[in-house]
């Protein structure tokens, strides 16, 4: 082992009374849990990513108070009163949010693992900057890696999104031609 | 066949559940009782264990063990199965072996706990010399038979006189290339839940292959197969990684047997760099020669990788030498060498990656010395049949990708000489390269069930890497059932359905697809034979011959129909099912069977800084049928993008003197990223194979990835004059 611990785990409860996805949660979590942790353990709310625990992935984003975060670089003793958005908070009822209907519908999730803190992010930026260029989107989500997809998808399903929300046509998805009946073809 | 769902784009089946969050990935099922499961992993590259103090972390509160192998109970088998399964250490001795090795694991009730009990583990070691440079090994280099496309292959071919062929070139070029040892890392890092009930065993693992996480864990904990049941249904990305059942499985598995709870191991992310395999770097040595008129006169293509003191990997790179270009004269060589590091694993396009950055930036090369065209050199040795063995192949349209490619990005605006054309202050370089990857099928087993209500149940224990196979397999299903899509499910990634090939190799759509046709074929036939038998049925004493699948019916040429719903409730109301197995036939002896395609790449280089912007590719690809464009569209984006990672960012980089990754986590470990991407346009030329598989398909996840780096090395040339044979292309290499 290469890593020593700085200082031993306060085996203290924390009464954490925060907001999450608009609903107030009262709970008793260990002192020293992080924001992920107690959201996916906890709160069993899975649909943030735990992906590498130092803030390099993007995959555990969420929105605190307005802002947007790592959770895994968030300790749940930060949290009390505050209000955090993940992306189970997207969608309103059983309707999806644009941004998780046009994630949907351009092949923006792939193995879906990055999706979560993708869409977070993306919201986070729409809500401050409805008009975002692609310059702009791909900057913004510039924290959030993707090992599957090539990116492309997620820029467009955010670009369309971004039109849905301002009342705009939505380009439909890029698909890429198919040349047929080419057999052997010499 | 019809195909009314065959080839339509429809949207992944599984976005909805990865948009809301609402997919359970492996650590995330829920398990009662369930506690957390740390490990702790060597900081030496070799060595013995001399003496483990785990009591400080045993005193610390909600820790219930730590287990090392002092402890641990002992495996009544070998963890390790025939084939390319991967040799684990499951905390049975005091070895270390490389560095990051399992070598304890601490168990507590909160996972912050158990990684704080797993750093209070100190361990006292016997230091031995390690060597992690394969420079230091070379004199012990040796063949090895290589697994590739399910079967071993040999080291060494060779046909013709190559070094006669070398000297009767007009032009030669002899260069060493080299790629650098790359870590997978998918954003989900290798997960595992364990859970026993008496001697029967549940995991919930992130896998590309249940079936074998199965028979490795009967194996090693001595239990009949059928004890052990492996559930996957999503996985976060794999790449490879997880095609094999490593340590940290069998760990987990023995660690809940041992605190007799539910146990739910993750690898951290530095955990992912050394234990789970890698693309092992590569030393090659590529000679190529040809006349005037750019015929090849000779091929030599030769490869040193390394892999572990315990285990056998052999990085193929030199396999396409043997098929890919018309030449009287061909040779390949595969040698490995053993260093003191985790075995490195397949890694998306195996061999084919690294080895096409090599042949294809010395073809390129090559050209440059005839003063060819790059394109016009390949189009000399085109080859029309194998040339490894004269086969024909099922099917190659690369003639058509090389025009359509060249087309679309506008290849004729390339600038003929190097360094000649800026864009903003930015040299401009346009380079090629040609993809090619064998289309791979292996056996695999499907079931089709017709419900009362008229729809279908369709599985196979594939598993949904993000590919797109809860929806492809569905659209196949619908086409021979003569349902629309939205009346068929596919369920997968469950060991209790029918057995299905690792999902690796690019062969999932081709194995399981095929399995899943002929599995809805046998169903479809059933249900015509128990209409014309049933005395109440329109269809009663018709001949089957007449009758086909439309719209949830059975129909006569006549007109007369019967539903499946009236012809189920006749015959009792139970569900019908059949299976459906397939498996390569002789026509794998008959023909060559690839994927071809070509990569165009526009990069721009900044002359004082040296970096490396990819600003287009264009991908053209024949790789059979296209079951459905939008999740094919998304394996090749894909494949391309792991082209300018692996052309320009990744890179596993060792001390050498500690014996291990100093690039652990992804602030170190560069992937491309948002920026990093320009246009990409991948593009398809569907083939009709009637020779490949049942389903036709050749297969997309890997085919994108090969000769991508090559393309975009071979456009740095072009930019700068300058020839980097040594990946990734990092701003030093070009100052």
């Amino acid at each position: 082992m290469d890593l020593v611990p700085l200082t031993t785990p306060s085996r203290e409860k924390l009464r954490l009374a925060f907001t999450v996805n608009g609903e107030p949660r009262d709970l008793v979590v260990e002192s020293y849990k992080t924001l992920l942790e107690v959201l996916r353990e906890d709160l069993g709310l899975t649909g943030t990513k735990h992906g590498c625990e130092l803030g390099e992935c993007g995959a555990c984003a969420v929105i605190l108070d307005g802002e947007l975060v790592l959770s895994c670089l968030v300790a749940a003793v930060e949290c009390p009163g505050r209000s955090a958005t993940t992306v189970e908070g997207l969608r309103q009822g059983p309707e999806l949010h644009p941004l998780q209907q046009c994630f949907a519908d351009h092949g923006a999730a792939q193995c879906g693992y990055c999706t979560p803190g993708m869409l977070v992010a993306a919201k986070w930026l729409l809500d401050r900057n409805p008009r975002a260029t692609r310059g702009e989107i791909a900057e913004a989500l510039s924290g959030q890696i993707c090992r599957c997809t090539g990116y492309l998808q997620i820029f467009d399903a955010v670009e369309a999104a971004g039109r849905t929300l301002r009342g705009e046509p939505a380009p439909a998805p890029l698909l890429p031609s198919v040349h047929r009946g080419s057999t052997n073809g010499r | 066949m019809t195909t009314r769902n065959v080839g339509q784009p429809f949207v992944r089946r599984d976005g909805r559940a990865k948009v809301t969050g609402e997919a359970r990935y492996s650590y995330e099922v829920a398990v009662p009782d369930a506690v957390y499961g740390v490990l702790v992993t060597s900081g030496i590259a070799k060595g013995r264990i001399v003496e483990i103090d785990t009591s400080a972390a045993e005193r610390e509160a909600g820790v219930l063990a730590v287990i090392s192998h002092k402890n641990a109970l002992r495996l009544p088998g070998e963890p390790h199965l025939e084939g390319p399964d991967r040799v684990v250490q499951a905390l049975q001795d005091d070895r270390i072996r490389y560095s990051n090795q399992p070598i304890a694991v601490a168990v507590a009730d909160t996972f912050e706990r158990a990684v704080h009990a797993a750093m209070l583990v100190r361990v006292n070691a016997e230091v031995a010399a390690h060597t992690v440079r394969v420079e230091d090994e070379l004199h012990n280099a040796f063949p090895h038979k290589i697994m590739a496309g399910g079967k071993l292959q040999e080291p060494d071919e060779s046909h013709g006189d190559v070094a006669a062929g070398l000297v009767a070139g007009a032009a030669r070029v002899e260069e060493a290339y080299e790629t650098p040892f790359e870590t997978h890392n998918p954003l989900e890092p290798h997960a595992t839940v364990a859970s026993w009930s008496g001697d029967r065993l549940t995991v919930y693992d992130a896998s590309q292959w249940v079936f074998a996480v199965k028979k490795k864990l009967a194996k090693g904990f001595g239990i009949p197969p059928e004890n052990v049941r492996v559930v996957t249904k999503f996985v976060g990305g794999a790449f490879g990684c997880k095609g094999s059942a490593w340590s940290h499985v069998v760990i987990a598995a023995l660690a809940a047997k041992q605190v007799a709870r539910p146990v739910k191991l993750a690898l951290s992310r530095h955990q992912m760099f050394g234990p789970v395999g890698g693309r092992p770097r590569t030393r090659q040595k590529v000679a190529v020669a040809a006349q005037r008129d750019g015929k090849l006169t000779a091929i030599r293509h030769e490869t040193v990788s390394p892999t572990s003191r315990f285990d056998v990997f052999v990085e193929a790179s030199a396999l396409q030498a043997r098929h890919l270009y018309a030449s009287p004269n061909i040779e390949s060589r595969h040698r490995i060498v053993r260093l003191d590091i985790g075995t490195p694993t397949f890694m998306r396009a195996p061999g084919e990656s690294s080895g096409s950055f090599a042949l294809e930036s010395a073809m390129d090369e090559l050209a440059h010395r005839l003063e060819m065209d790059p394109l016009a050199l390949r189009l000399a040795s085109y080859a029309e049949k194998d040339p490894a063995d004269g086969k024909p192949f099922s099917s190659k349209s690369l003639r058509a990708c090389y025009q359509e490619g060249a087309r679309r990005f506008g290849w004729e605006k390339r600038p003929r000489t190097p360094r000649s054309q800026t864009r903003s202050g930015q040299f401009v370089g346009m380079g090629m390269a040609t993809a090619m990857y064998p289309a791979n099928f292996a056996p695999a087993q499907a079931l089709a069930r017709m419900l009362p209500d008229g729809s279908a149940q369709v599985e196979s224990g594939t598993i949904d890497l993000g590919t797109g196979a809860y929806t492809v397999f569905a659209q196949i299903a619908a086409d021979e059932l003569g349902l629309p899509f939205e009346k068929v499910r596919f369920d997968l990634g469950d060991s209790d359905m029918p057995e299905a090939p690792i999902a690796a190799g690019s062969m999932t759509a081709a194995s399981v697809g095929s399995a899943v046709l002929v599995a809805s074929r046998a169903l479809r036939d059933r249900l015509i034979r128990t209409a014309i038998v049933d005395s109440a049925s329109p269809l009663h004493g018709l001949a089957p011959i007449e009758i086909r699948a439309e719209d949830g019916r059975l129909v006569a040429t006549s007109g007369k129909s019967d539903s499946y719903v009236e012809l189920i409730r006749r015959a009792g109301g139970k569900p019908i099912e059949e299976r459906g197995k397939t498996a390569p036939g002789d026509e794998r002896e008959k023909f060559s069977m690839h994927g071809f395609g070509a990569h165009f790449a526009e990069v721009l280089v900044d002359p004082d800084l040296g970096t490396v912007h990819v600003s287009r590719m264009v991908g053209v690809f024949a790789t059979g049928r296209i079951l459905n464009a939008r999740t094919a569209r998304s394996q090749f984006l894909g494949g391309m993008v792991w082209g300018i990672g692996m052309a320009l960012h990744e890179h596993s980089v060792f001390d050498e003197k500690l014996g291990r990754i100093m690039t652990r986590d992804l602030s170190d470990y560069h992937v491309a990223v948002n920026a990093d991407v320009g246009s990409i346009e991948p593009l398809f030329l569907e083939e009709e194979d009637a020779h490949v598989d049942p389903a036709g398909v050749k297969g997309a996840g890997e085919l994108g990835l090969c000769g991508a780096a090559a393309a975009i090395a071979n456009a740095v040339f072009n930019a700068t004059g300058k020839r980097i044979r040594e990946l990734p292309i990092t701003p030093d290499k070009l100052l």
